[in-house]
């Protein structure tokens, strides 16, 4: 495949650098970003060879920074978008979308997708160590990902995660640790050993090629959708890069000739009122968001106090007309449970979260009822099953008898006729 | 006991190939500016108008100084101040 990866650019001075392993400008500390040479992509592309390809993420491997073909994840992706007719029903919409990765391949997050891009790169660097500061699902991607590709792993995560998701990375035989202290504390350690060690963390040194990987999930949506583009779509936001990656995606689509347009797509954030940081920063107007010392909300997914895309992720929100929310851990429950009850979809916290804030600003008149709207799903309902285990209560125990099932049933419902 | 700057590898050529730079000052801002005063080439990479970078956070003894006084956060003897660069996580 021809090479179509210009090189890294710096988002905030514009200073181009070779691709390698390293996430931040020299010069001003900006964030790097992989930059690519869309004219020459264009001739290599059409919808026709695309849809040819199996279904993965890596049927877009022309707009992903890799080097010939994925070594590490190549089933990534592929997940389903699901038209949520019962789920527009209850909320009082009438074109609703689901973009579900809360069943990506391998770990059943999002988190796949922009791992597989990173271990791959990771390989190509060289690199025999890679690691991450995570939250849950990014630690359970990598540990995953890692097995498989038979690297070594350093996973670093605030020790009071959920225990699903520290079983979730250990079962895979990485090494993980546990800190004591917030997801930013663990953050901030991540890039003093990314500086000291040659560990290839994935979104540290190799963030700029990582974060690429969350574009497949915007591609995804446009292609089913029919190669076009909804016109709102509600993200969660921890670091603040999908939201971010999904538009750029959209962009890129339009940019290579597979979609006509401008993109005229409206996008959301949703955050937890618990740490809101990004949230607050788009709702009082404030150029850069106020960091959270203590997140306090029972999704820790999205308990980012600092998050590293705030500033642009606030911004894109407000230049594509879009706005941010944030609900609190009793509509994160209720809206995990609506989702499950309407459409089958166990999610997250964070799709509780997401779920919420789109009736939010579904209410307060933001996304017309009338209008496309694709809600994204991040992360399985498996891995935090303690926020919905009150909420769902106990199943009826009973003896294995006709009778107490007779009993049951009566208890419960009017007589009605038997079938025999 | 000193005041230790850790600086990350990116802007060691600025001060001299040095990973820590000892300093002195009362506040943070103090002691970046005597950081500074011994190795100027870091002032273009660490301030912007006179305003520290937005990319680069700073932190005395791992607490981040946005949460204490931001560069007025008071300093004693054997502090380290760590500049970390931002871009990193999520």
């Amino acid at each position: 495949m021809p090479e179509f990866v210009l090189g890294l650019k710096c988002k905030s001075c514009g200073k181009l650098y070779p691709k390698q392993p390293i996430n931040f400008c020299t010069e001003d500390f900006g964030p790097l970003e992989v930059v690519y040479d869309y004219e020459a992509i264009r001739p290599h592309v059409s919808r026709e060879k695309i849809e040819r390809r199996p279904k993965t993420m890596w049927r877009y491997r022309e707009l992903l920074p890799i080097d010939g073909e994925p070594t590490v994840g190549p089933q990534v992706g592929g997940t389903p978008l699901i038209r949520a007719d019962r789920l527009a029903e209850a909320i009082g919409v009438e074109k609703l979308w689901i973009k579900n990765d809360a069943v990506n391949f391998p770990s059943l997050s999002f988190k796949d997708r922009v791992v597989s891009v990173a271990l791959s790169k990771a390989r190509e660097f060289g690199f025999t160590t890679v690691g991450c500061a995570s939250t849950g699902n990014l630690a359970n991607s990598v540990a995953a990902n890692a097995a498989q590709a038979g690297l070594d792993t350093f996973i670093l995560v605030p020790a009071d995660l959920e225990r699903a998701k520290i079983l979730g990375t250990s079962v895979y035989g990485a090494r993980l640790i546990g800190v004591t202290g917030t997801y930013d504390e663990v953050n901030r350690l991540c890039s003093q050993i990314a500086l000291k060690y040659n560990f290839g963390f994935v979104n540290v040194n190799l963030r700029p090629f990582y974060g690429e990987g969350s574009k497949s999930f915007g591609f995804e949506i446009a292609e089913d959708l029919g190669w076009r583009f909804p016109q709102h779509v509600v993200c969660p936001m921890a670091g603040g890069s999908l939201i971010g990656k999904i538009h750029k995606a959209f962009e890129e689509l339009v940019a290579v000739g597979l979609v006509e347009g401008p993109v005229t797509t409206k996008m959301y954030g949703a955050q937890a009122s618990g740490c809101n940081p990004i949230a607050d920063c788009v709702k009082s107007g404030r150029e850069r968001h106020k960091p959270v010392r203590k997140p306090n909300t029972i999704c820790k997914s999205l308990a980012i106090g600092d998050p590293a895309d705030g500033y642009f992720s606030a911004k894109l929100i407000q230049q594509t007309g879009g706005w941010a929310e944030d609900v609190n851990d009793d509509e994160i429950v209720e809206n995990m449970l609506l989702l499950a009850r309407t459409e089958g979809v166990f999610a997250e916290t964070a799709g509780g979260v997401t779920l919420a804030v789109a009736r939010k600003l579904i209410e307060q008149g933001r996304i017309p009822r009338d209008e496309e709207i694709v809600i994204c799903i991040t992360g399985n309902g498996l891995k935090t099953q303690d926020a919905i285990a009150e909420a769902v209560g106990e199943p009826a125990i009973i003896k294995p008898s006709l009778t107490a099932f007779d009993e049951l049933f009566a208890e419960a419902h009017q007589p009605e006729p038997m079938l025999v | 006991m000193p005041i230790v700057v850790d600086l990350p590898p990116p802007i060691r050529e600025q001060a001299g190939g040095n990973s820590q730079v000892t300093v002195q000052g009362a506040t943070v801002r103090a002691a970046l500016t005597d950081l500074i005063a011994q190795h100027p080439a870091l002032e273009a990479k660490l301030f912007d108008k006179g305003e520290i970078r937005p990319y680069i956070n700073v932190f005395v003894n791992d607490e981040d100084i946005r949460f204490l006084d931001e560069m007025d956060t008071a300093i004693a003897d054997g502090v380290t101040i760590a500049l970390v660069p931002a871009v990193a996580g999520g």
